[in-house]
């Protein structure tokens, strides 16, 4: 079970004092957060993909690659990769390129966006975006797998013998997550290729995300990766702790009140109650997200959100500290409770080199058989 | 046979309104005289006042409390509606636009829906005809043709005909309701649209 934070580079004015950091110190402090994760014994920092103010992250490989350089453990991802306006042969090589500098510590999770406009500014159709999720992954999933790609498509101009470069370390690309709200679409696509399927449950309540996980782990077991109980599956979540639940209540509130999605909505009550959110206790943390199996199946991934909404750099650091220490190793052990066997780990580099070289070992076996 | 579902949305926003008074008196127009056809009808009535609330955050958040939850339901389940809302400057009112802005656009796809609309004089009639008939057209629900528009001053004589065009709406919707399936319908929300393919027919080649 991997545990980790992800975040979406937003730059949010401070509620409580009314500062705003720069475009520079926010993105320094991205780098701050991701090597405080490693530090505190964390898995996964994942960095979402945008192209508006008041998101800075516009070049994740860019910021991944110089927190690759400051870090050892820690497994790189994207929340989200925007498959659907960029090119697919821009991600398969700049990721095949973060892949060798971080010496295989990099998966990615696509996505199709947050704001209808990135379409036009990329020159795409937004009606156009789960065909355009759909085609560009299967040029991504070919440059990755075959050596040298002849296509031809609707979206890109055709390649005639093409080799993207560099090719996946060792031979074996980045593992991918698709991550999706609401299409069953996207869960469709993850099931068929035996990829990860992320479900961003932060904002919604978690019964529409029982059904579309149960659906994706059918999915899965239908197009034959496995069974239902081995789909590979990720979670989102958001917590703000103190020692003292009311401490937290009293502290996150404002920030809660004013924040870009939720904020002027429901009450912070409301919103706990139906999103995972956990504003208390780092125990109240603990009881909630060791309960998020019971929905949900056991998983692979949990990541949570925890630098929003004008939060500054020394509180998210504290928190950090908590998740990291307090609350991570105690979820660690009630993962493990009655975890079958059979229920694999998230997929990392090494595991799908040692997957690769299982199936080469035994090709040749089967081949001989068939004569 | 089991009843049909008569869903009723009211969005006047004083209690008691007169929005509310019109709405109970279609319904009880369009029950009777299903009534006469030998048909049940289980009717639900929403008082958007009370959901408005929860409207609002919907329209932040993206997804509905369990409260909305329910009422949504109750509308895009349902056999026949009943949809009345007072008339503010010139249309319906800022929260009923709301309401129908939180359903999802397909859901509503056949609905026969009975269009009422409540003001302090009968010069806005027509709004149902201009503001309420195209937004239920463009949802592909089915409005009928009979709208009933009540003046502060309907309530107070019987010589404008209000009761004679109730009867006649809840017949139009008795009507129009008669042999619905609609209510037992069972959505697959994750049903794939006709003919995706995972690949896009760009499978390993």
């Amino acid at each position: 079970m991997q545990f980790g934070i992800f975040t979406v580079s937003d730059v949010t004015t401070d509620p409580t004092d009314d500062t705003t950091p720069t475009e520079g110190e926010r993105i320094k402090a991205l780098v701050t957060i991701a090597k405080k994760a490693e530090e505190v014994g964390l898995d996964v920092f994942a960095l979402g993909e945008h192209h508006n103010p008041p998101f800075v992250s516009s070049s994740p490989t860019t910021m991944l690659g110089y927190i690759a350089a400051q870090t050892t453990d820690l497994i790189l991802s994207t929340s989200t990769t925007l498959i659907t306006t960029n090119d697919p042969v821009k991600i398969a090589e700049d990721y095949a390129m973060l892949q060798h500098l971080a010496d295989g510590r990099v998966d990615l999770m696509m996505g199709r966006g947050n704001t209808g406009p990135v379409y036009p500014w990329f020159g795409k159709d937004i009606r156009d975006g789960i065909p355009l999720a759909i085609e560009n992954y299967a040029l991504l999933h070919r440059l990755w797998t075959e050596e040298y790609v002849d296509w031809e498509g609707k979206y890109r101009t055709p390649l005639q013998g093409f080799q993207s470069t560099p090719r996946p370390l060792d031979g074996v690309p980045p593992f991918v997550w698709h991550g999706s709200i609401r299409s069953p679409e996207i869960a469709e696509q993850a099931a068929y290729y035996g990829d990860g399927f992320f479900a961003n449950n932060i904002f919604w309540p978690k019964e529409h995300y029982m059904k579309l996980i149960a659906f994706y782990r059918q999915r899965f077991e239908h197009y034959g990766h496995g069974t239902a109980d081995q789909a590979i599956v990720g979670l989102g979540g958001q917590a703000f702790m103190r020692t003292n639940s009311q401490d937290a209540k009293a502290e996150f509130r404002p920030y809660f009140d004013n924040a870009p999605v939720y904020g002027h909505g429901p009450s912070m009550e409301d919103f706990t109650e139906q999103t995972p959110l956990t504003v208390g206790s780092p125990q109240e943390v603990i009881d909630r997200y060791a309960g998020m199996r019971e929905h949900f199946g056991d998983y692979q991934r949990q990541l949570f959100l925890m630098d929003h909404a004008g939060l500054p750099l020394k509180t998210v650091l504290e928190q950090l500290d908590i998740l990291g220490e307090e609350v991570v190793p105690v979820l660690r052990k009630e993962f493990a409770v009655n975890r079958p066997a059979t229920v694999p780990d998230a997929p990392t580099h090494a595991s799908l080199v040692a997957r690769r070289d299982a199936a080469l070992a035994q090709a040749p076996l089967e081949s001989a058989e068939v004569k | 046979m089991t009843a049909l579902k008569l869903a009723v949305v009211a969005a006047g926003l004083s209690q008691p309104s007169s929005t509310r008074l019109l709405a109970d008196r279609l319904a009880d127009a369009t029950v009777d005289r299903l009534r006469l056809q030998g048909v049940d009808a289980e009717v639900t009535v929403l008082e958007l006042r009370d959901l408005a609330q929860d409207v609002t955050n919907n329209l932040l958040t993206g997804y509905p409390s369990p409260k909305l939850e329910t009422a949504l339901a109750a509308v895009t389940g349902a056999d026949g509606l009943i949809a009345v809302t007072p008339i503010f400057t010139t249309s319906y009112s800022g929260l009923f636009k709301s309401f129908i802005d939180v359903i999802d656009p397909t859901a509503l796809a056949d609905l026969p829906v009975l269009l009422g609309a409540t003001g302090g004089t009968e010069r806005h009639s027509l709004a149902i005809d201009y503001a309420m008939r195209p937004l239920f057209t463009y949802l592909h629900a089915n409005p009928l043709t009979t709208g009933v528009y009540a003046a502060s001053a309907d309530w107070g004589s019987s010589e404008t005909g209000l009761a004679d065009r109730i009867e006649r709406a809840g017949a139009d919707l008795a009507a129009a309701m008669a042999g619905s399936e609609r209510s037992s319908r069972v959505v697959d929300p994750f049903a794939l649209p006709q003919g995706f393919s995972p690949v896009g027919g760009f499978g390993a080649q």
